[in-house]
């Protein structure tokens, strides 16, 4: 498989990754895929709960290089966004900046996922009455 | 260690990329392209033509190649057919038996890690009317004696069990599989193609009735390869599966592939000559690269039983990383992975599945086949390697930071997509 600069320069050098402490209130985290699919992506913003700001992401992806990719771009660009920003991010858009081949467009998928899931994981946390907590999952293409 | 950052420098015997994909296919021995060029050029003749010199040399040349394929398996020049390789060799082997003893019987076993060509062409019987037990595997990959004694019934015409293994480098227990199936009066096949040359075999101690070999496999041509079948104790018949000049004692029809031929002889005669010192060359490497990856990096799997193996193949999970992203980190070494994502079919590899091994350690598998123009100061660059990436891939893997901090990854609520 040849893959696009853009992912092997992600593969190579990683953008934000790590973790931060999954118990803070301020700290959204979305853990999606599954061992046996071949890819697990585990993404956390960090909010700021004035301005609703995403100020820091971090990533850790098992998975292969378009799925890394994916990951640490989806960290570069939620960074600086507000949640509701956050959330306008397509999976098609990971896509078209990676030039993912059609075999790897779940790895994008994947990605937008955990975004939702990291900001589903902050309203969560951070609503009073759980309700807001329902932040539609696109469903992944099979 | 240094610090600088330059291109490194690379120890002597090393050159990149590295291949360490002899499962797959080898190189061309240069002795073996040697005695293969003038039968490109100035012998050309047709080895069928009989009455002139270019067929006589074209025919002479065939005669020898027979003769030393069939040394190298203990069979006699008779006995060889030859193909196109070894998918045709199977399909003509099962599908030849398979309507020649039509009517003794419909009944045909194999077993799960089998390569498509052979599990593919048992479908295609089934489809025909044929039945067949596909029989299992242990988690070291062999098949047990007890099921197969089993599975035999009045109806059996054929067994087709492979040699060894091209995904774990498993050999079976052939010689009991023959005895078997001669105890029976079954036939009995066996897919050599990653054991001849590489291991001994003898088609008369073993039992073995029908064998598919190939050339490519063993530092010889890609597209040529042959089918030894039994002349006598018992006759084995075998239709054909492609009509024509009745070539090859009517088996196999077509215009012999007299410089492929010569190749394929003179590899054979070559792997004869130097197995023995090959082998105990290939499994130190094998063993000293296992060693290495063994030592520097924890939550490894060795996939496959270790004491029935070929010299030459070593097949590894490193769990927690996925394959893909592992080859991409080692893009100057060539080997292969069981991941999903380098199949075609985004399936990960059925063979590491049979052993009951989960579909995420197959996920992290690589196949590492050493071969013949291997060297020592390449296996040591592959294990630093391969080290070096698995360790950077892990600090990106959420799985390792889990297994690490003790979760059981078994009992995490996955989203499966």
């Amino acid at each position: 498989m040849a893959y696009s600069d853009k992912v092997i320069e992600h593969y190579n050098n990683p953008r934000n990754v790590g973790q931060m402490d999954k118990n803070s209130s301020e700290v959204g985290t979305g853990l999606v895929g599954a061992p046996e699919c071949g890819d697990v992506m585990r993404l956390q913003i960090k909010v700021n709960p004035d301005t609703r700001v995403i100020e820091d992401a971090k990533f850790k992806t098992f998975g292969c290089g378009s799925a890394i990719a994916s990951s640490s771009l989806a960290t570069e660009w939620v960074k600086g966004k507000t949640v509701d920003e956050a959330l306008e991010i397509k999976n098609t858009d990971i896509v078209k900046e990676l030039a993912l081949p059609p075999v790897k467009i779940h790895c994008s998928v994947l990605a937008e996922d955990a975004i939702r899931a990291a900001i589903g994981d902050w309203k969560k946390k951070n609503t009073a009455d759980n309700q807001a907590a329902a932040v539609p999952v696109a469903v992944a293409a099979n | 260690m240094s610090t600088v950052l330059s291109e490194p420098k690379l120890p002597a015997g090393v050159k990149l990329p590295i291949y360490m994909d002899n499962h797959a296919t080898t190189p061309l021995d240069p002795r073996v392209l040697e005695a293969m060029l003038p039968f490109f050029t100035n012998k050309f003749g047709n080895a069928a033509s009989r009455n002139h010199s270019f067929g006589w040399e074209a025919e002479k040349a065939v005669d020898l190649a027979r003769e030393q394929i069939a040394k190298l398996i203990g069979a006699t020049a008779k006995e060889i057919i030859f193909t196109s390789g070894a998918t045709e060799s199977n399909n003509l082997a099962i599908k030849g038996i398979g309507e020649m003893y039509r009517e003794r019987g419909n009944h045909i076993i194999t077993q799960v890690t089998e390569h498509k060509a052979v599990l593919d062409t048992c479908k295609r019987m089934e489809k025909l009317g044929y039945r067949v037990t596909y029989l299992p595997v242990n988690a070291d990959g062999l098949i047990e004696m007890d099921d197969l004694k089993r599975a035999i019934d009045d109806k059996t015409i054929l067994v087709t069990i492979m040699f060894a293994n091209n995904e774990i480098g498993v050999v079976q227990p052939i010689a009991e599989i023959g005895k078997l199936c001669h105890e029976k009066g079954i036939l009995f096949h066996t897919d050599a193609v990653q054991a001849v040359g590489k291991i001994p075999v003898d088609v008369n101690a073993m039992n073995i009735d029908v064998l598919s070999l190939s050339g490519h496999k063993i530092y010889g041509p890609k597209g040529v390869g042959a089918l030894y079948v039994r002349r006598r104790n018992p006759r084995v018949q075998i239709a054909a599966q492609m009509d024509g000049g009745g070539h090859e004692r009517g088996m196999r029809s077509g215009t012999l592939n007299v410089p492929g031929i010569v190749g394929l002889g003179a590899a054979c005669e070559i792997s004869r000559l130097e197995m023995d010192e090959e082998a105990t060359k290939l499994k130190a490497m094998r063993d000293r690269l296992k060693e290495k990856l063994e030592s520097n990096l924890d939550f490894i799997h060795v996939n496959g039983s270790m004491e029935h193996h070929l010299p030459g193949n070593l097949n590894m999970s490193f769990i927690h990383v996925e394959g893909e992203s592992l080859l991409m980190g080692i893009n100057d070494i060539a080997v292969s992975s069981g991941s999903a994502c380098t199949s075609a079919t985004l399936e990960p590899s059925y063979v590491l599945k049979a052993l009951g091994l989960g579909d995420d350690v197959a996920h992290s598998s690589i196949r590492f086949g050493l071969g013949r123009f291997n060297t020592q100061a390449e296996v040591d660059y592959v294990a630093d390697k391969v080290v070096d990436v698995v360790q950077k891939l892990r600090e990106l893997s959420p799985l390792y930071e889990m297994a690490k901090e003790g979760i059981d990854l078994t009992k995490v609520q996955w989203q499966a997509h």
